[in-house]
Protein backbone atom coordinates (compact mmCIF):
# COMPACT_ATOMS: atom_id res chain seq x y z
CA UNK A 1 0.00 0.00 0.00
CA UNK A 2 1.38 3.44 -1.14
CA UNK A 3 1.23 6.68 0.71
CA UNK A 4 -1.76 7.93 -1.48
CA UNK A 5 -3.50 4.73 -1.49
CA UNK A 6 -4.10 4.59 2.34
CA UNK A 7 -7.84 4.99 2.90
CA UNK A 8 -9.48 7.72 4.50
CA UNK A 9 -13.03 7.17 4.21
CA UNK A 10 -13.99 8.70 7.29
CA UNK A 11 -16.01 5.69 9.00
CA UNK A 12 -18.58 6.23 11.47
CA UNK A 13 -17.03 3.13 12.99
CA UNK A 14 -13.97 5.00 13.86
CA UNK A 15 -16.03 6.97 16.14
CA UNK A 16 -13.94 10.37 14.84
CA UNK A 17 -10.49 8.60 15.79
CA UNK A 18 -7.30 7.80 13.37
CA UNK A 19 -5.45 4.08 12.94
CA UNK A 20 -1.79 3.99 12.34
CA UNK A 21 -1.07 1.94 9.48
CA UNK A 22 2.00 1.36 7.22
CA UNK A 23 2.45 2.06 3.73
CA UNK A 24 5.62 3.24 1.24
CA UNK A 25 6.40 6.08 -0.07
CA UNK A 26 7.47 7.56 -3.46
CA UNK A 27 10.58 5.99 -3.10
CA UNK A 28 9.53 3.18 -1.72
CA UNK A 29 10.51 3.67 2.05
CA UNK A 30 7.97 2.57 5.06
CA UNK A 31 6.34 4.86 7.55
CA UNK A 32 3.79 4.88 9.71
CA UNK A 33 0.44 7.23 8.39
CA UNK A 34 -3.43 7.83 9.95
CA UNK A 35 -6.49 6.55 8.46
CA UNK A 36 -9.66 7.60 9.56
CA UNK A 37 -11.28 4.52 8.15
CA UNK A 38 -11.86 2.28 5.20
CA UNK A 39 -15.47 1.84 3.79
CA UNK A 40 -15.57 -2.04 3.07
CA UNK A 41 -14.19 -2.62 6.88
CA UNK A 42 -16.85 -0.22 7.84
CA UNK A 43 -19.55 -2.13 5.64
CA UNK A 44 -18.21 -5.58 7.65
CA UNK A 45 -18.54 -3.84 11.04
CA UNK A 46 -21.71 -2.28 10.63
CA UNK A 47 -23.28 -5.79 9.33
CA UNK A 48 -22.07 -7.40 12.51
CA UNK A 49 -23.45 -4.38 15.04
CA UNK A 50 -26.60 -4.99 13.24
CA UNK A 51 -27.21 -8.32 13.06
CA UNK A 52 -26.55 -8.08 17.55
CA UNK A 53 -29.54 -5.32 17.36
CA UNK A 54 -31.51 -7.30 15.46
CA UNK A 55 -31.46 -10.34 17.70
CA UNK A 56 -31.52 -7.72 20.39
CA UNK A 57 -34.98 -6.26 19.03
CA UNK A 58 -36.08 -9.91 18.34
CA UNK A 59 -35.17 -10.95 22.21
CA UNK A 60 -36.66 -7.52 23.34
CA UNK A 61 -40.44 -7.95 22.15
CA UNK A 62 -40.34 -11.75 23.36
CA UNK A 63 -39.38 -10.19 26.57
CA UNK A 64 -42.28 -7.89 26.56
CA UNK A 65 -44.50 -10.52 25.24
CA UNK A 66 -43.39 -12.87 28.37
CA UNK A 67 -42.15 -15.29 26.71
CA UNK A 68 -38.35 -14.94 27.48
CA UNK A 69 -36.55 -13.78 30.15
CA UNK A 70 -34.53 -10.54 30.20
CA UNK A 71 -31.24 -12.20 30.20
CA UNK A 72 -31.47 -12.97 26.23
CA UNK A 73 -31.73 -9.18 25.17
CA UNK A 74 -29.24 -8.26 27.96
CA UNK A 75 -26.88 -10.49 26.79
CA UNK A 76 -26.90 -9.06 23.06
CA UNK A 77 -27.28 -5.80 23.82
CA UNK A 78 -23.96 -5.94 25.69
CA UNK A 79 -22.22 -7.92 22.68
CA UNK A 80 -22.45 -11.46 23.64
CA UNK A 81 -23.36 -14.44 22.48
CA UNK A 82 -24.45 -17.38 24.90
CA UNK A 83 -21.00 -19.02 25.43
CA UNK A 84 -19.62 -16.18 26.00
CA UNK A 85 -22.31 -15.21 28.48
CA UNK A 86 -21.66 -18.62 29.76
CA UNK A 87 -18.22 -17.91 30.50
CA UNK A 88 -18.41 -14.78 32.08
CA UNK A 89 -21.16 -15.75 34.06
CA UNK A 90 -19.23 -18.78 35.51
CA UNK A 91 -22.10 -20.96 34.42
CA UNK A 92 -22.45 -24.22 32.29
CA UNK A 93 -24.14 -23.01 28.66
CA UNK A 94 -27.66 -25.13 29.80
CA UNK A 95 -27.86 -23.30 32.76
CA UNK A 96 -28.19 -19.69 30.96
CA UNK A 97 -30.38 -21.38 28.52
CA UNK A 98 -32.63 -22.37 31.46
CA UNK A 99 -32.56 -18.82 32.75
CA UNK A 100 -33.83 -17.69 29.67
CA UNK A 101 -37.50 -19.35 30.45
CA UNK A 102 -39.58 -16.24 32.49
CA UNK A 103 -40.75 -18.95 34.98
CA UNK A 104 -37.05 -19.95 35.60
CA UNK A 105 -35.73 -16.21 36.14
CA UNK A 106 -38.33 -14.89 38.25
CA UNK A 107 -37.30 -17.64 40.81
CA UNK A 108 -33.56 -17.18 40.69
CA UNK A 109 -31.68 -16.14 43.95
CA UNK A 110 -29.90 -13.61 44.17
CA UNK A 111 -25.96 -15.00 44.00
CA UNK A 112 -27.17 -15.90 40.50
CA UNK A 113 -28.34 -12.28 39.44
CA UNK A 114 -25.55 -10.69 41.11
CA UNK A 115 -23.37 -13.01 38.35
CA UNK A 116 -25.49 -11.42 35.62
CA UNK A 117 -25.44 -8.06 36.69
CA UNK A 118 -21.49 -8.16 37.12
CA UNK A 119 -21.40 -9.43 33.46
CA UNK A 120 -23.54 -7.01 32.47
CA UNK A 121 -21.89 -4.41 34.67
CA UNK A 122 -25.77 -3.37 35.54
CA UNK A 123 -26.78 -2.63 39.37
CA UNK A 124 -28.34 -6.08 40.70
CA UNK A 125 -31.46 -3.95 42.10
CA UNK A 126 -32.85 -3.55 38.15
CA UNK A 127 -32.28 -7.19 37.46
CA UNK A 128 -33.63 -7.80 40.41
CA UNK A 129 -36.81 -5.33 39.38
CA UNK A 130 -37.03 -7.56 36.06
CA UNK A 131 -38.27 -10.14 37.85
CA UNK A 132 -41.68 -8.17 38.79
CA UNK A 133 -42.24 -6.27 36.34
CA UNK A 134 -41.45 -6.38 32.63
CA UNK A 135 -39.25 -3.30 30.89
CA UNK B 1 14.52 8.27 33.42
CA UNK B 2 13.24 10.36 30.49
CA UNK B 3 9.48 11.60 30.44
CA UNK B 4 7.07 9.06 28.79
CA UNK B 5 6.26 10.25 24.99
CA UNK B 6 3.27 8.42 23.49
CA UNK B 7 3.83 6.59 20.16
CA UNK B 8 0.64 5.68 18.32
CA UNK B 9 0.55 2.12 17.06
CA UNK B 10 -0.93 -0.25 14.70
CA UNK B 11 -1.00 -2.87 16.97
CA UNK B 12 -2.04 -3.21 20.73
CA UNK B 13 1.35 -5.36 22.03
CA UNK B 14 4.25 -4.82 19.52
CA UNK B 15 3.29 -1.00 20.40
CA UNK B 16 3.30 -1.72 23.95
CA UNK B 17 6.37 -3.40 23.99
CA UNK B 18 8.04 -0.65 21.22
CA UNK B 19 6.99 1.95 23.59
CA UNK B 20 8.56 0.02 26.68
CA UNK B 21 11.93 -0.68 24.99
CA UNK B 22 12.07 2.70 24.14
CA UNK B 23 11.24 4.46 27.43
CA UNK B 24 14.07 1.67 28.56
CA UNK B 25 16.96 2.89 26.92
CA UNK B 26 16.68 0.54 23.52
CA UNK B 27 14.90 2.44 20.89
CA UNK B 28 12.24 0.15 19.13
CA UNK B 29 10.25 0.88 15.72
CA UNK B 30 6.62 -1.17 16.30
CA UNK B 31 7.30 -3.19 12.95
CA UNK B 32 11.07 -4.23 14.74
CA UNK B 33 9.17 -5.26 17.66
CA UNK B 34 6.62 -7.49 15.65
CA UNK B 35 9.18 -9.04 13.51
CA UNK B 36 11.91 -9.65 16.30
CA UNK B 37 8.93 -11.49 18.19
CA UNK B 38 7.98 -13.73 15.21
CA UNK B 39 4.50 -12.55 15.37
CA UNK B 40 3.24 -12.92 12.26
CA UNK B 41 1.64 -15.85 11.57
CA UNK B 42 -2.13 -17.29 9.98
CA UNK B 43 -4.74 -20.02 11.98
CA UNK B 44 -7.95 -20.64 10.99
CA UNK B 45 -9.18 -22.59 14.17
CA UNK B 46 -12.65 -23.97 13.94
CA UNK B 47 -13.41 -24.75 16.94
CA UNK B 48 -13.09 -21.52 19.01
CA UNK B 49 -15.57 -19.68 18.26
CA UNK B 50 -16.48 -16.22 18.08
CA UNK B 51 -20.19 -15.33 17.98
CA UNK B 52 -20.79 -18.99 16.48
CA UNK B 53 -17.76 -17.79 13.88
CA UNK B 54 -14.42 -19.57 13.61
CA UNK B 55 -11.67 -17.32 14.84
CA UNK B 56 -9.30 -16.32 12.12
CA UNK B 57 -5.91 -15.03 13.22
CA UNK B 58 -2.99 -13.19 11.53
CA UNK B 59 -0.35 -13.23 14.03
CA UNK B 60 0.68 -15.35 17.45
CA UNK B 61 -1.78 -15.90 20.34
CA UNK B 62 -1.62 -12.97 22.77
CA UNK B 63 1.13 -12.35 25.14
CA UNK B 64 3.58 -14.26 22.53
CA UNK B 65 5.25 -11.12 21.50
CA UNK B 66 5.65 -9.99 24.85
CA UNK B 67 7.29 -13.36 26.11
CA UNK B 68 9.28 -13.78 23.13
CA UNK B 69 10.91 -10.38 22.56
CA UNK B 70 11.68 -10.00 25.52
CA UNK B 71 13.53 -13.68 26.06
CA UNK B 72 15.29 -12.85 22.49
CA UNK B 73 16.69 -9.75 23.44
CA UNK B 74 17.62 -10.91 27.29
CA UNK B 75 15.09 -8.73 29.50
CA UNK B 76 14.08 -9.31 32.67
CA UNK B 77 9.78 -9.32 32.30
CA UNK B 78 8.17 -9.17 35.31
CA UNK B 79 4.48 -10.14 35.02
CA UNK B 80 2.03 -11.02 37.53
CA UNK B 81 -1.79 -11.85 37.68
CA UNK B 82 -4.13 -11.19 40.85
CA UNK B 83 -6.52 -13.86 42.37
CA UNK B 84 -8.21 -10.04 43.84
CA UNK B 85 -8.83 -7.40 42.16
CA UNK B 86 -8.24 -4.96 45.31
CA UNK B 87 -4.26 -6.58 45.24
CA UNK B 88 -3.96 -5.28 41.32
CA UNK B 89 -4.63 -2.18 41.97
CA UNK B 90 -2.32 -2.03 45.16
CA UNK B 91 -0.08 -3.14 43.15
CA UNK B 92 -0.31 -0.84 39.84
CA UNK B 93 -0.16 2.02 42.19
CA UNK B 94 2.99 1.03 43.97
CA UNK B 95 4.22 0.39 40.30
CA UNK B 96 3.26 3.62 38.95
CA UNK B 97 4.14 5.77 42.34
CA UNK B 98 7.76 4.33 42.05
CA UNK B 99 7.99 5.93 38.47
CA UNK B 100 8.05 2.31 36.58
CA UNK B 101 5.85 2.10 33.14
CA UNK B 102 3.40 -0.69 33.81
CA UNK B 103 2.05 -2.62 30.65
CA UNK B 104 -1.50 -4.16 31.53
CA UNK B 105 -3.77 -6.29 29.76
CA UNK B 106 -7.52 -5.67 29.58
CA UNK B 107 -10.65 -5.99 27.78
CA UNK B 108 -11.97 -3.72 25.16
CA UNK B 109 -15.43 -3.65 26.29
CA UNK B 110 -15.28 -1.48 29.68
CA UNK B 111 -12.86 0.70 28.27
CA UNK B 112 -14.78 3.85 27.91
CA UNK B 113 -12.67 5.85 26.31
CA UNK B 114 -13.09 3.06 23.37
CA UNK B 115 -15.84 4.48 20.37
CA UNK B 116 -18.86 2.44 20.90
CA UNK B 117 -18.63 0.76 17.47
CA UNK B 118 -15.35 -0.94 18.37
CA UNK B 119 -16.09 -2.31 21.71
CA UNK B 120 -16.24 -6.24 22.15
CA UNK B 121 -15.68 -8.62 24.27
CA UNK B 122 -12.00 -9.19 23.79
CA UNK B 123 -9.86 -9.46 26.91
CA UNK B 124 -6.63 -9.44 25.33
CA UNK B 125 -6.03 -5.83 24.48
CA UNK B 126 -2.87 -4.00 25.62
CA UNK B 127 -2.14 -0.76 27.30
CA UNK B 128 0.18 0.93 29.43
CA UNK B 129 -0.25 2.94 32.38
CA UNK B 130 2.29 6.17 32.89
CA UNK B 131 0.74 7.67 35.82
CA UNK B 132 -2.62 8.54 37.82
CA UNK B 133 -4.09 11.82 38.97
CA UNK B 134 -6.46 11.76 41.65
CA UNK B 135 -8.80 9.32 40.51
CA UNK B 136 -7.55 8.74 36.95
CA UNK B 137 -5.01 6.85 35.50
CA UNK B 138 -3.02 8.08 32.46
CA UNK B 139 -3.26 5.68 30.11
CA UNK B 140 -1.23 5.25 27.03
CA UNK B 141 -3.30 3.49 24.86
CA UNK B 142 -1.27 2.28 22.01
CA UNK B 143 -3.90 2.08 19.19
CA UNK B 144 -5.13 5.72 20.17
CA UNK B 145 -3.72 9.01 18.81
CA UNK B 146 -2.99 10.56 22.22
CA UNK B 147 -3.15 9.44 25.74
CA UNK B 148 -6.13 8.82 27.54
CA UNK B 149 -7.00 9.36 30.98
CA UNK B 150 -9.62 6.43 32.67
CA UNK B 151 -11.08 6.37 35.73
CA UNK B 152 -10.54 3.95 38.35
CA UNK B 153 -13.23 1.51 38.49
CA UNK B 154 -13.59 1.61 34.87
CA UNK B 155 -9.58 0.50 34.44
CA UNK B 156 -10.22 -1.95 37.41
CA UNK B 157 -13.40 -3.26 35.49
CA UNK B 158 -11.53 -4.03 32.42
CA UNK B 159 -8.64 -5.99 34.30
CA UNK B 160 -10.78 -8.07 35.75
CA UNK B 161 -13.48 -8.83 33.19
CA UNK B 162 -14.25 -12.65 33.16
CA UNK B 163 -14.34 -14.59 30.14
CA UNK B 164 -12.16 -15.93 27.46
CA UNK B 165 -8.17 -14.91 27.78
CA UNK B 166 -9.40 -13.06 31.11
CA UNK B 167 -6.04 -10.76 32.03
CA UNK B 168 -6.58 -11.67 35.62
CA UNK B 169 -5.05 -8.06 36.17
CA UNK B 170 -1.87 -8.72 33.91
CA UNK B 171 0.57 -6.45 34.70
CA UNK B 172 4.10 -6.59 33.61
CA UNK B 173 7.13 -4.30 33.39
CA UNK B 174 11.09 -4.63 31.99
CA UNK B 175 14.46 -4.75 33.56
CA UNK B 176 17.79 -4.86 32.78
CA UNK B 177 17.47 -3.94 28.93
CA UNK B 178 20.52 -3.91 27.51
CA UNK B 179 21.27 -1.35 24.72
CA UNK B 180 23.65 -3.70 22.79
CA UNK B 181 21.99 -6.06 21.06
CA UNK B 182 23.25 -8.75 18.18
CA UNK B 183 20.99 -7.39 15.36
CA UNK B 184 22.32 -10.13 12.97
CA UNK B 185 21.43 -13.39 14.91
CA UNK B 186 18.31 -11.82 16.62
CA UNK B 187 17.15 -10.90 12.91
CA UNK B 188 17.85 -14.54 11.73
CA UNK B 189 16.37 -16.13 14.76
CA UNK B 190 13.02 -14.40 14.14
CA UNK B 191 12.87 -14.83 10.36
CA UNK B 192 13.65 -18.65 10.31
CA UNK B 193 10.86 -18.73 12.96
CA UNK B 194 8.21 -16.84 11.24
CA UNK B 195 9.02 -19.08 8.50
CA UNK B 196 8.65 -22.36 10.46
CA UNK B 197 5.14 -20.82 11.76
CA UNK B 198 3.47 -19.91 8.57
CA UNK B 199 5.58 -22.89 6.27
CA UNK B 200 6.24 -26.02 8.18
CA UNK B 201 3.89 -26.57 10.46
CA UNK B 202 1.80 -30.55 10.18
CA UNK B 203 -1.12 -28.98 10.99
CA UNK B 204 -4.31 -28.21 8.11
CA UNK B 205 -4.95 -25.02 9.68
CA UNK B 206 -1.81 -23.15 11.05
CA UNK B 207 0.40 -21.29 8.53
CA UNK B 208 0.30 -21.66 4.86
CA UNK B 209 -1.70 -24.65 5.07
CA UNK B 210 -4.59 -22.50 6.97
CA UNK B 211 -4.90 -19.85 4.18
CA UNK B 212 -5.52 -23.43 1.48
CA UNK B 213 -8.32 -24.39 4.13
CA UNK B 214 -9.72 -21.08 4.74
CA UNK B 215 -9.78 -20.82 0.55
CA UNK B 216 -12.25 -24.28 0.50
CA UNK B 217 -14.08 -23.28 2.70
CA UNK B 218 -15.18 -20.18 1.25
CA UNK B 219 -15.35 -22.11 -1.75
CA UNK B 220 -18.00 -24.53 -0.05
CA UNK B 221 -20.18 -21.93 0.82
CA UNK B 222 -23.88 -22.47 -0.36
CA UNK B 223 -24.96 -19.77 -2.82
CA UNK B 224 -28.61 -20.20 -1.52
CA UNK B 225 -27.53 -19.65 2.19
CA UNK B 226 -27.38 -15.63 1.67
CA UNK B 227 -27.34 -14.43 5.05
CA UNK B 228 -25.02 -16.84 6.16
CA UNK B 229 -22.73 -15.92 3.46
CA UNK B 230 -22.86 -12.59 4.39
CA UNK B 231 -22.09 -12.65 8.14
CA UNK B 232 -18.80 -15.51 6.99
CA UNK B 233 -17.10 -13.36 4.48
CA UNK B 234 -17.66 -10.08 6.18
CA UNK B 235 -16.65 -12.22 9.71
CA UNK B 236 -13.25 -12.73 7.58
CA UNK B 237 -12.62 -9.72 6.69
CA UNK B 238 -12.87 -8.06 10.30
CA UNK B 239 -10.73 -10.35 11.68
CA UNK B 240 -8.34 -9.32 8.93
CA UNK B 241 -9.13 -5.82 9.18
CA UNK B 242 -10.63 -4.40 12.14
CA UNK B 243 -9.31 -6.93 15.14
CA UNK B 244 -5.82 -7.57 12.90
CA UNK B 245 -5.54 -3.91 13.74
CA UNK B 246 -2.87 -2.31 10.71
CA UNK B 247 -4.59 -3.80 8.04
CA UNK B 248 -3.99 -6.58 5.61
CA UNK B 249 -3.35 -8.89 8.35
CA UNK B 250 -0.16 -7.66 9.59
CA UNK B 251 1.45 -8.21 6.52
CA UNK B 252 2.21 -4.52 5.86
CA UNK B 253 4.08 -4.37 9.52
CA UNK B 254 6.07 -7.45 8.64
CA UNK B 255 7.32 -5.73 5.31
CA UNK B 256 8.29 -2.44 7.16
CA UNK B 257 10.10 -4.57 9.66
CA UNK B 258 11.80 -6.62 6.89
CA UNK B 259 12.75 -3.40 5.12
CA UNK B 260 14.28 -1.90 8.56
CA UNK B 261 16.34 -5.10 9.48
CA UNK B 262 17.33 -5.47 5.63
CA UNK B 263 18.73 -1.71 6.32
CA UNK B 264 20.45 -2.18 9.46
CA UNK B 265 22.27 -5.26 8.35
CA UNK B 266 22.83 -3.66 4.43
CA UNK B 267 21.25 -7.07 3.04
CA UNK B 268 19.67 -6.75 -0.02
CA UNK B 269 17.33 -9.68 -0.38
CA UNK B 270 15.21 -8.54 3.32
CA UNK B 271 14.72 -5.08 1.63
CA UNK B 272 13.66 -7.54 -1.69
CA UNK B 273 11.40 -9.60 0.58
CA UNK B 274 9.82 -6.63 2.15
CA UNK B 275 8.51 -5.29 -1.41
CA UNK B 276 7.26 -8.74 -2.55
CA UNK B 277 5.17 -8.72 1.09
CA UNK B 278 4.13 -5.24 0.19
CA UNK B 279 2.57 -7.23 -2.35
CA UNK B 280 1.53 -9.84 -0.44
CA UNK B 281 -0.40 -7.48 2.00
CA UNK B 282 -2.02 -5.42 -1.20
CA UNK B 283 -3.49 -8.88 -2.39
CA UNK B 284 -4.61 -9.59 0.74
CA UNK B 285 -6.65 -5.94 1.03
CA UNK B 286 -8.01 -7.19 -2.93
CA UNK B 287 -9.60 -10.22 -1.03
CA UNK B 288 -11.10 -8.42 2.01
CA UNK B 289 -12.58 -5.93 -0.83
CA UNK B 290 -13.88 -8.82 -2.92
CA UNK B 291 -15.31 -10.19 0.21
CA UNK B 292 -17.51 -7.32 0.75
CA UNK B 293 -18.67 -7.10 -2.41
CA UNK B 294 -19.88 -10.67 -2.45
CA UNK B 295 -21.48 -9.46 0.48
CA UNK B 296 -23.78 -6.72 -1.17
CA UNK B 297 -24.34 -7.80 -4.01
CA UNK B 298 -28.04 -9.11 -4.61
CA UNK B 299 -29.54 -10.85 -6.80
CA UNK B 300 -27.54 -13.35 -9.08
CA UNK B 301 -25.83 -16.09 -6.80
CA UNK B 302 -22.32 -15.10 -6.08
CA UNK B 303 -19.90 -16.89 -7.09
CA UNK B 304 -17.01 -17.22 -4.43
CA UNK B 305 -14.48 -19.54 -6.50
CA UNK B 306 -12.29 -16.68 -7.84
CA UNK B 307 -12.70 -15.38 -4.26
CA UNK B 308 -10.87 -18.91 -2.86
CA UNK B 309 -8.52 -18.37 -6.06
CA UNK B 310 -7.28 -14.92 -5.18
CA UNK B 311 -6.41 -16.72 -1.25
CA UNK B 312 -4.63 -19.77 -2.76
CA UNK B 313 -2.67 -17.02 -5.09
CA UNK B 314 -1.63 -15.84 -1.66
CA UNK B 315 -0.90 -18.51 -0.36
CA UNK B 316 1.38 -19.58 -3.11
CA UNK B 317 3.05 -16.16 -2.91
CA UNK B 318 3.57 -16.08 1.36
CA UNK B 319 4.96 -20.02 0.51
CA UNK B 320 7.68 -18.94 -1.82
CA UNK B 321 8.48 -15.95 0.00
CA UNK B 322 8.99 -18.00 3.58
CA UNK B 323 10.82 -20.51 1.62
CA UNK B 324 13.58 -17.99 0.22
CA UNK B 325 13.79 -16.68 3.48
CA UNK B 326 14.28 -19.53 5.33
CA UNK B 327 16.99 -20.38 3.61
CA UNK B 328 18.50 -16.99 4.40
CA UNK B 329 18.58 -16.90 7.81
CA UNK B 330 19.61 -20.35 7.96
CA UNK B 331 22.58 -19.51 4.66
CA UNK B 332 24.97 -17.72 7.36
CA UNK B 333 24.30 -17.17 10.86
Amino acid sequence: MKLDEVPQDHSSTYGGHSKLVYAVDASGHYQGTQSDGWEPEAYATQLAVAELETQEAEAEAAWRRGELSPLKCLMYRYRMDEPALAQIAGLWQWRVRRHFRPDIYRRLNPALLARYAEAFGLPVEELRRYQKELP
Amino acid sequence: MNAFEHRQSAHCESGVMASLLTHAGLPMSEPMAFGLASGLAFAYLPIVKLGGMPLIAYRMPPRHLIKTLSKRLGVRLTSRTFANPEQGRIALDAALDSGRLAGLQSSVFWLPYFPPEMRFHFNAHNLLAYGREGNEYLLSDPVFEAPVRCAAEDLQKARFAKGALAAKGLMYYLDDVSPEQDWQRLIRTSVLSTARILDGMPLPWIGIRGIGHLASRVEALDPTNTKYNRLYLTHIVRMQEEIGTGGAGFRFMYASFLQEAGEKLGDATLQEASVRMTAVGDDWRQFASACVRASRSKGESPNFTPIADMLRDIAGQERVLMKELGAWAKRKG
